[in-house]
């Protein structure tokens, strides 16, 4: 067995050394990654992903430590990947996001990881959405990535999460219009987090006017919530409009999917019919031989001779395709 | 530096003292130097720092500590991380720490420790010198 095999059943069996050990070789080494990912993903796709982001500040790390421990209190194993920027001149970086969780760090249920974005653009790392798959696949049931401070252009989360919560505190009130290009075209779910704080509920209807443009086309009605992280207050709400988010998820893939099941079946119906009734008529006149004949002597093909056939029946000439 | 990933350091303050600035000038010289340093805030329990360096996959953890209590909280980390097989992990310690207690540190596997006044490059070229590579 090779090294990288031995991470990979590491991995699956739920085991915390190799886990991490995993989340390195995807940062550092890009082959290996590639072998690593392959060999785990068909064991992913159990986990919920939920991306966190907003301004720094805003409180995002203080939040996801309350939203921990709600799911925790749910039964579900937690794992987290917390996003902080590379300085782009030493190419350092200070990794501080679990500062705020570090009481969570001996439970077994959950698995906390900082990264650095090492100068990737976009607000999280080239390796958060593979170290996302090593958490999936490690068995956590929910998957929280905590991106870098962000506003206009740090959307990249949009192609690793499922569902996004957008986080403001109050008193961002022009900078929410700055950002409204931005991440708050990717919001899911929006946080007024800090609500215990003056001019919250200026910063929630701020946020309600500008969503009504966005939300009047959209299936999904992104909801404005208040929140107090420090105190964990309305965070059970939280959760329960990210299920709900999750759900509705679920139904669309499913409404989806039973549109393409129809679909298909109603295909090969048509396909069934058509083809058969043809083909019947041709018995009946005694004509099938003579086509077949045709062919053989390579007088028609049966390309054309279908076509011919379909004119006859329908009447009018068919567009090609 | 001639590394194939980045050096990763978790910067530690074990037990009850509250003074970190020590401890944030060091993670502060360490990112400049070009590392990823993770810093796991005031008041850690063994527990939590060894948990800690093993979901981060460190090379490298450095501990602070002034309250007088590393005779009591370096062997339980050290017993912490060797159990939980961070066998490659180099560890070097700071802050208040009486010379005679040094040899005793040493001999728990602790690769160095640094006293007030040490300048924060010493401190960096030991890790960048110490730091184990990984295969």
């Amino acid at each position: 067995m090779t090294k990288i095999d031995e991470i990979a059943q590491g991995v699956l069996a739920g085991d915390r050394r190799k886990t991490a050990r995993a989340i390195t070789i995807i940062e550092n080494k890009l082959t290996e990654a590639q072998r690593l990912i392959g060999s785990i993903f068909p064991h992913t796709g159990k986990a919920f992903i939920i991306g966190i982001t907003g301004p720094g500040g805003s409180g995002k790390s203080t939040l996801i430590e309350k939203i921990i421990r709600e799911y925790r209190q749910r039964g579900k194993t937690v794992g987290v990947i917390a996003v902080d920027p590379t300085s782009p001149f030493t190419g350092g970086a200070f990794l501080g996001d679990r500062i705020r969780m570090q009481d969570l760090s001996t439970d077994q249920g959950v698995f906390i990881r900082s990264m650095a974005t090492r100068n990737y653009p976009g607000g999280i790392a080239r390796a958060t959405k593979d170290a996302v798959k090593i958490l999936d696949a490690s068995g956590k049931d929910v998957v929280i990535v905590e991106t870098v401070g962000a506003g206009q252009s740090e959307v990249d989360i949009i192609k690793v999460a499922q569902t996004i919560v957008v986080l403001f505190a109050p008193g961002l009130g022009d900078e929410i219009q700055a950002i409204k290009a931005g991440i708050m075209e990717i919001g899911d779910i929006f946080v007024v987090n800090k609500a215990d704080r003056e001019n919250a509920d200026k910063a929630t209807m701020d946020i309600q006017a500008m969503l009504q443009l966005n939300n009047k086309e959209k299936k999904w009605k992104s909801p404005v919530l208040k929140t107090i992280a420090l105190t964990g207050e309305g965070v059970p709400e939280l959760i329960d409009e990210i299920e709900k988010h999750k759900f509705f998820l679920e139904k669309e893939i499913e409404r989806k999917r039973s549109r393409e099941k129809a679909e298909a079946e109603l295909v090969e119906a048509i396909r069934e019919k058509v083809a058969s009734s043809i083909i019947v008529e041709l018995k009946r006149e005694g004509t099938l031989e003579e086509f077949l004949q045709k062919i053989l002597e390579k007088k028609m093909d049966p390309d054309s001779i279908a076509e011919k056939l379909l004119h006859k029946k329908f009447g009018k000439p068919v567009q090609k395709r | 530096m001639e590394r194939k990933g980045k050096i990763r350091v978790l910067i530690a303050k074990p037990g009850l003292d509250s003074h970190d600035r020590g401890a944030k000038i060091v993670a502060r010289s360490l990112r400049d130097a070009g590392m990823e340093v993770i810093y796991t805030g005031l008041r850690q329990t063994p527990e939590q720092i060894a948990e800690t360096a093993l979901q981060e996959d460190v090379d490298v953890i450095g501990l602070s500590i002034l309250s007088g209590a590393h005779k009591a909280l370096f062997p339980r980390i050290m017993e912490l991380v060797k159990k939980k097989g961070l066998t490659d992990v180099m560890v070097f310690a700071g802050g208040i720490i009486p010379k005679e207690d040094i040899p005793e540190m040493k001999k728990l596997g602790i690769s160095q420790i640094f006293g007030p006044g040490t300048p924060t490059e010493t401190i960096v070229r030991f890790v960048f010198d110490n730091a184990p590579e990984r295969t």
